[in-house]
């Protein structure tokens, strides 16, 4: 199979879990200025199939390439071009939401206060800066992990259930990010159990039964 | 512009210290179990100055042991739990660099604090101050073999429930050899003679330590992460 060359592909991915044959033969392809929605019921693999294409969770068969390369012979590059959102908002409790960005940002690339400050207002939870993550609500912890996605600067979004736990104003502003991310030239890989409306190229791949 | 090794194992460092002072309870429970376990000791023995003296070794060693491992669990866990373990194993900078970060910063807060402390020990169980130096390097060595030790126990069983249990069970006999050389040196420094030959043999093991299981704990963590 041909690989996208400035893209993400996925050639054939099978996950075992146990005796559970999660993924079966998966294969997808996402170029920049793409959105894939994948879609399906719970227990379909959705947040595997993001765990395989972040390279966390290798799979028994198959292969994700990034730019025409295998992403395991590429490792730092590719870590260095993706943001992952996991389903939990990935706060430590006892810091607050700033010290969470600066030392998860901070790891990936050389950044200022003011810009980690700039993206948790993008987000609308610059009031929530220096509280720490333990007293933040459910939505205002998913918005500061999009403030972390946004501050890493990455060209490949892989979001996991992201409208989880946002209000309606929520969920607009972060349709209006993805909007932006993938006009601006990104790509994104986004799990979500309802339709999106992104107003952006966007392709649908159901991961149901 | 990407983050150099240095500046990131520096930014990890400073993470957990963060971490670890903004939870004192956790901090100094470890810490606490130490001096608690130590001066129950001479108060048991009052009578016997001489028995205690001649066991303060072994005591102190045991306690300092038991207190390390019980703080080992957190290593890795904490991060597991909240989903912080992915990140960082997926920001660019390689596992391996983070487990030696996070390992070194452990010990920072557990075996370091114990050394510091561990005169007042050494006091309450009638160690010389003579042999203080040589006990304070002695623990020194063993409690960061023994940091190492517990990063690749941690990283086994960091998916595992009731981890604590299997994890003192794969680490407390792993570190026989320190409990043997650290309370050798330590005996051998308050009945007077050359404490070298122990000390040499803590240290080789360090060494061994500190060069080998980092890419063990890489491994052990990768394999739960997956």
């Amino acid at each position: 199979m041909n690989t996208v060359a400035d893209g993400l592909s996925v050639d054939g991915v099978h996950v075992w879990r146990g005796d559970r044959h999660v993924l079966k033969g998966v294969s997808l392809r996402v170029a920049p200025r793409q959105l894939l929605h994948i879609s399906g019921p719970n227990g379909t693999g959705k947040t595997t199939l993001l765990r395989v294409v972040c390279g966390l969770l290798r799979p028994e068969q198959g292969q994700v390439s990034w730019r025409g390369k295998s992403i395991s012979s590429i490792r730092p590059e590719y870590q260095a071009a993706l943001a992952y959102a996991s389903h939990e908002p990935a706060l430590k409790a006892d810091l607050t939401a700033l010290e969470n960005l600066r030392f998860a940002v901070g790891l990936k690339r050389r950044v200022e206060m003011d810009q980690l400050r700039a993206s948790l207002e993008q987000t609308g939870v610059a009031g929530c800066a220096d509280l720490p993550a333990r007293v933040l609500s459910a939505g205002q912890r998913r918005r500061v992990a999009m403030a972390r996605v946004l501050a890493m600067g990455a060209t490949l979004w892989l979001l996991d259930e992201p409208f989880t736990n946002l209000d309606t104003a929520g969920a607009e502003l972060m349709s209006d990010l993805l909007r932006a991310h993938i006009e601006g030239g990104g790509a994104a890989l986004v799990t979500a159990h309802h339709t999106l409306q992104i107003g952006a190229e966007s392709h649908r791949l159901d991961l149901g039964p | 512009m990407n983050v150099g090794a240095l500046a990131a194992f520096n930014l990890i460092v400073r993470r957990e210290l963060c971490l670890s002072f903004r939870r004192p309870d956790q901090l100094l429970q470890p810490l606490v179990f130490f001096l608690i376990v130590t001066t129950l000791f001479p108060l048991g023995l009052s009578l016997q100055l001489s028995l205690l003296r001649d066991m303060s070794p072994g005591v102190l060693w045991v306690a300092a042991l038991l207190s390390s491992v019980l703080s080992l669990d957190a290593l890795f866990k904490s991060d597991a739990d909240d989903g912080t373990l992915e990140q960082l194993a997926l920001c660019g900078q390689g596992l391996t660099l983070i487990v030696v970060a996070k390992t070194l910063a452990h010990w920072l807060v557990s075996g370091a604090a114990l050394v510091v402390f561990s005169p007042l020990v050494g006091t309450a169980l009638g160690i010389p101050p003579s042999a203080f130096g040589t006990m304070m390097l002695s623990l020194g060595l063993g409690t960061l073999t023994l940091s190492w030790l517990g990063a690749i126990g941690a990283g086994l069983t960091v998916g595992a429930r009731r981890g604590n249990v299997l994890l003192s069970l794969i680490v407390l006999p792993l570190a026989m050899p320190l409990l043997i050389f650290g309370a050798g040196a330590t005996d051998r420094a308050i009945s007077g003679t050359d404490a070298v030959g122990p000390l040499y043999f803590l240290a080789a093991l360090c060494v061994f330590a500190c060069t080998l299981a980092p890419f063990a704990a890489t491994a052990a963590l990768r394999i739960t992460l997956e």
